[in-house]
């Protein structure tokens, strides 16, 4: 049957133009395209994994951040407590520097008046033995206005001595 | 999307009306109807033709080189235009003029020699040119003879039998039918499947060569649309069939499968479309499939390993079936041509199938119309939603059938590409594979089982 037999012409014609086709596609069509869909596709992959990768990148840095944060929150928190600590510290030891001060003030006041006073007394007691003294003159000068008086006392004192 | 359907509508009203508004016409018809030779015009769709028919005139033909070598070695190239006349037949009972083309002599004068050609009608070579001498009269009585001899053992007592060797020239007019002696030339003429067949290498080089502009011009950018469509095409094929089939063979075996899809993609495609640029039956003759599965031959056997050869000449089998009688070698030498053989006549006989239902299913119309006006009413609108479905069909079994035709190829080569070793590990891996796209090979065979089929009953129709 006719449409079962090859034509000699037509099979010609479709080898060359398909061997035409071919070597056109080849050389100028297909390895162009499938080159620049790889490449499309590597750099879609490329990115999705940069993409993966800054987020990763992202999320680390922002764990990072949130541990520095924390360790600041720390460390102002233990600067606070330390702060506050010392204060006390400091309070504490001026007030006891203070006490101290006032008690060597107190004490080199007491000493002070403590001698003081010794002197006044001392004082006192050379100025009441001089006003007893010269009382005693006085009345010695008063009493031994008689001879007989002086005579009386220088025996009494004789008298004394020779006791002694 | 009431809009849409009621202009779905109007064009059914208006299939439905024409068959009419033909039969008031005249009546001549019916007669012609009778006439009607429905093997004739589907060969006549399905074949080659020298010129291409003007769209929508049935007569006119645009003309085509011919080329072709004289029986004593000459070429000659002229155009068809020569080969065909068109005249205007008047019917003697109707007085209604009919126009039709004839096939003439085409007479060339060279060197002192007449040549003479002409579109063989009668003859062996039907619808082919032929070269022709005239008979002396001794040879002629002979002819005669031998004519009345086959026209009385075929009990067919009108027109002129074909006689081997010689083809009967109508006459027309006052001119008489004579037969002569033909010689058939060695024909590589421009026709109209090598005309479709340059279109569609056209075509596919201009698609291909403006995605390749596009990738030059916008760099890595994805393209959109109709380019975007191609090249999702491009990549299904070369990463879906080709790369996981033939794995790294695909870089080298790539553009020659690539190219043998879209080819066959357009050539099918084009050969849907009804007028000029298509409508011709490109894939849907042999000659087109059998150069295609030549090459897959060709390629399969040229790049074939040292391990294909081996299996085909010294298979894994017991030794008794390949020793004192080759038996696995018969078999295995056989399937080397059996395997492209297979491409060919199933891409042939998918594509002619599908263009027979459907010119079958639209000379429904003409064949009812015989049967009056109702009837040819009704016949209209379901044979044009029949062909509407074929078509759409046709669409599909296009793309299934490059597919299929691609995907087989690059499962003949990558076969012809296993490396002994290799071979176990692989088939491990692509078994899955393998034996999906025999079930796909199944159901292509089963489903073209059911176009002939159909083409069956509707030829008995």
């Amino acid at each position: 049957m006719e449409l079962f037999t090859p034509d000699f012409g037509l099979v010609f014609w479709m080898f060359v133009a398909f061997i035409l086709l071919f070597l056109v596609l080849a050389k100028w069509g297909w390895p162009v395209i499938i080159k620049s869909m790889d490449k499309r596709a590597a750099t879609i992959d490329q990115g999705v994994e940069d993409a993966r990768q800054a987020k990763e990148q992202l999320d680390n840095a922002r764990d990072e951040a949130k541990k520095y944060v924390e360790a600041a929150q720390a460390r102002q928190a233990e600067m606070l407590r330390e702060a506050a600590k010392m204060k006390t510290e400091i309070i504490e030891q001026a007030k006891n520097e203070a006490s101290e001060a006032a008690r060597k003030e107190m004490d080199a006041a007491k000493t002070a008046i403590e001698q003081a006073r010794k002197e006044a007394e001392l004082q006192f007691r050379n100025e009441v033995g001089k006003f007893s003294i010269e009382i005693a003159e006085k009345m010695v000068r008063s009493q031994m206005k008689s001879d007989k008086a002086q005579t009386e006392l220088v025996n009494k004192l004789l008298d004394e001595i020779e006791k002694n | 999307m009431s809009k849409r359907y009621s202009i779905l509508a109007f064009l059914l009203t208006l299939l439905m009306v024409s068959p009419f508004s033909i039969k008031a016409s005249g009546e001549s018809d019916k007669e012609e109807n009778e006439n009607l030779d429905v093997k004739e015009i589907i060969f006549e769709h399905l074949g080659d033709g020298y010129g291409w028919e003007v769209p929508f005139s049935h007569v006119y033909r645009i003309p085509l080189p011919v080329i072709v070598r004289a029986e004593d070695g000459k070429w000659f190239c002229f155009s068809s235009d020569g080969l065909t006349d068109v005249v205007v037949i008047k019917d003697e009972k109707t007085g209604k003029e009919k126009k039709e083309l004839i096939p003439v002599v085409k007479t060339i004068e060279r060197d002192g020699r007449k040549y003479q050609f002409v579109i063989a009608h009668v003859s062996t070579h039907k619808d082919k040119i032929v070269q022709i001498f005239p008979l002396s009269e001794a040879e002629e009585t002979e002819v005669m003879a031998k004519a009345a001899d086959i026209r009385k053992s075929s009990n067919v007592n009108e027109g002129d039998p074909v006689v081997d060797g010689y083809v009967y020239v109508h006459g027309h007019g006052d001119t008489d039918g004579y037969y002569y002696r033909e010689y058939r030339p060695l024909d590589i003429s421009i026709t109209k499947n090598v005309l479709a067949l340059f279109i569609a290498a056209i075509l596919v080089t201009t698609i291909v060569m403006s995605l390749v502009r596009y990738y030059r011009r916008r760099g890595l950018r994805a393209p959109r649309k109709g380019m975007g469509f191609f090249e999702l095409l491009v990549s299904f094929v070369y990463y879906d069939t080709i790369k996981s089939t033939l794995g790294t063979g695909a870089r080298k075996f790539g553009p020659y499968l690539l190219t043998c899809f879209f080819f066959i993609l357009t050539m099918n495609l084009v050969g849907l479309i009804v007028i000029f640029p298509g409508g011709a039956n490109l894939t849907g003759n042999i000659a087109v499939t059998l150069v295609l599965a030549v090459m897959t031959f060709i390629v399969t056997n040229i790049f074939g390993t040292k391990h294909y050869w081996k299996e085909i000449f010294w298979p894994d089998v017991p030794i008794w079936l390949k020793c004192p009688l080759p038996i696995m070698q018969l078999i295995e030498v056989f399937g080397i041509f059996t395997k492209p053989a297979a491409l060919c006549v199933r891409l042939f006989a998918n594509m002619m199938g599908g263009h027979i239902i459907v010119i079958t299913l639209t000379l429904l119309i003409f064949i009812f119309a015989a049967f009056g006006a109702a009837v040819a009413g009704g016949a209209t609108v379901i044979s044009v939603l029949f062909t509407l479905f074929m078509l759409a069909l046709d669409v599909l079994v296009s793309f299934i059938q490059a597919y299929v035709f691609t995907l087989l190829s690059a499962l003949f080569i990558a076969m012809a590409q296993e490396k002994g070793e290799e071979h176990k590990i692989r088939e491990d891996s692509t078994y899955d594979g393998i034996e999906r796209k025999d079930r796909e090979e199944l159901a292509t065979e089963e489903e073209s089982l059911a176009n002939v089929a159909r083409e069956i009953d509707s030829v008995k129709v």
